[in-house]
């Protein structure tokens, strides 16, 4: 979900701008060390950058009648970490506000925040928990898609609370997030299971990278 | 590699896919239009734009609009492929001597 070109007060816009930029640039940062570290990462990063342009492309339909789409950052955060996805988030960002008219360049750091910065951590925190619980990799990796799409959600209805808080913040919140909630549920559960297949599918291709990231651990060869 | 198994696995998966997309259509009011939810969050701000957007495909009918999302999938599902791809042959290639 994106806050639309010029719906935010200038001096909101800003705000977000400031509290975005120090992720971004740690993020770009990540990115230039792990593809340095290894090229091997550089096709990894590629590959968690297309997925999540084209799931933001993707528009899907909900019980609600409405339409809204996924934000596929859970699965750069769980293979590289959360810092990577805020640059991954604001590429993205830039390319839809710019070419599409969808999100804007004004409200961009506050849409990066959402969707580039909380929708990344809350995956990361997510999936570290599960694995520190010893669940199994799949359940991980599909709960951490499915909660990064409900926080950034979770995070916009608190932006547009916060610039529009008629009849106080909470009740505005509640207003907000309930034009998201129920769209979102099978949004989210959908996008869990298309995270499973892709990270499936990596897990096969692309191990001794996912190994030396730390997301897997080495397993005897069979 | 990718075994008989894992195929399998990712077949049913898809399956479960279209099957939540069939249900949530078949769920939806009829006559609905699937109008996105951030269009209608917006609808609810009671404010004026302070800033347009300098480019929007929108004003120029929608066909150029879907046209212009389709690049966008397209250029990702190009990307993705080409990622993937190389990462599969790399490991197969470091795989396949060893055995």
């Amino acid at each position: 979900m994106h806050i639309a070109e010029g719906m935010l007060p200038p001096l909101q816009c800003a705000a977000w701008f400031a509290v975005s930029a120090p992720f971004v640039i740690h993020g770009t940062m990540a990115v230039v060390r792990k593809s340095r570290e290894n090229p091997e990462n550089k096709l990894l990063l590629a590959a968690v950058g297309a997925f999540t342009l084209v799931l933001s492309a993707l528009k899907l339909p909900s019980v609600t009648g409405s339409s809204s789409h996924p934000t596929g950052t859970g699965l750069g955060a769980v293979v590289f970490g959360p810092p990577v996805m805020a640059l991954i988030g604001t590429i993205v960002l830039i390319f839809q506000a710019g070419l599409l008219a969808h999100g804007g360049l004004t409200t961009l750091g506050a849409n990066v925040f959402s969707m580039g910065i909380v929708g990344p951590w809350v995956a990361y925190g997510v999936y570290r928990g599960l694995k520190a619980m010893g669940s199994p990799a799949w359940l991980q990796i599909a709960l951490a898609m499915a909660f990064a799409n409900l926080a950034t959600y979770v995070v916009t209805s608190a932006q547009l609370a916060i610039a529009y808080p008629e009849g106080g913040f909470g009740a505005a919140f509640a207003k907000f997030a309930s034009i998201f909630a129920i769209t979102q549920i099978p949004l989210a559960i959908a996008e869990g299971i298309l995270g499973v297949l892709v990270f499936g599918f990596l897990m096969r291709t692309a191990r001794p990278g996912l190994v030396r990231l730390g997301v897997l651990k080495e397993t005897a060869h069979a | 590699m990718l075994k008989k198994k894992d195929w399998l696995i990712a077949a049913v998966l898809v399956l479960a896919l279209v099957i939540i997309y069939a249900v949530v259509i078949a769920l939806a009011p009829s006559g609905a239009e699937f109008v996105g939810t951030d269009a209608t969050a917006n609808e609810l701000l009671d404010a004026e734009p302070w800033f347009e957007p300098l480019f929007s495909p929108g004003d120029l009918g929608g066909e150029l609009e879907s046209g212009l999302f389709a690049l966008q999938a397209g250029l990702g599902g190009v990307l993705l492929g080409f990622a993937l791809g190389r990462l599969g042959r790399r490991n197969a290639a470091v795989t396949t001597p060893a055995e």
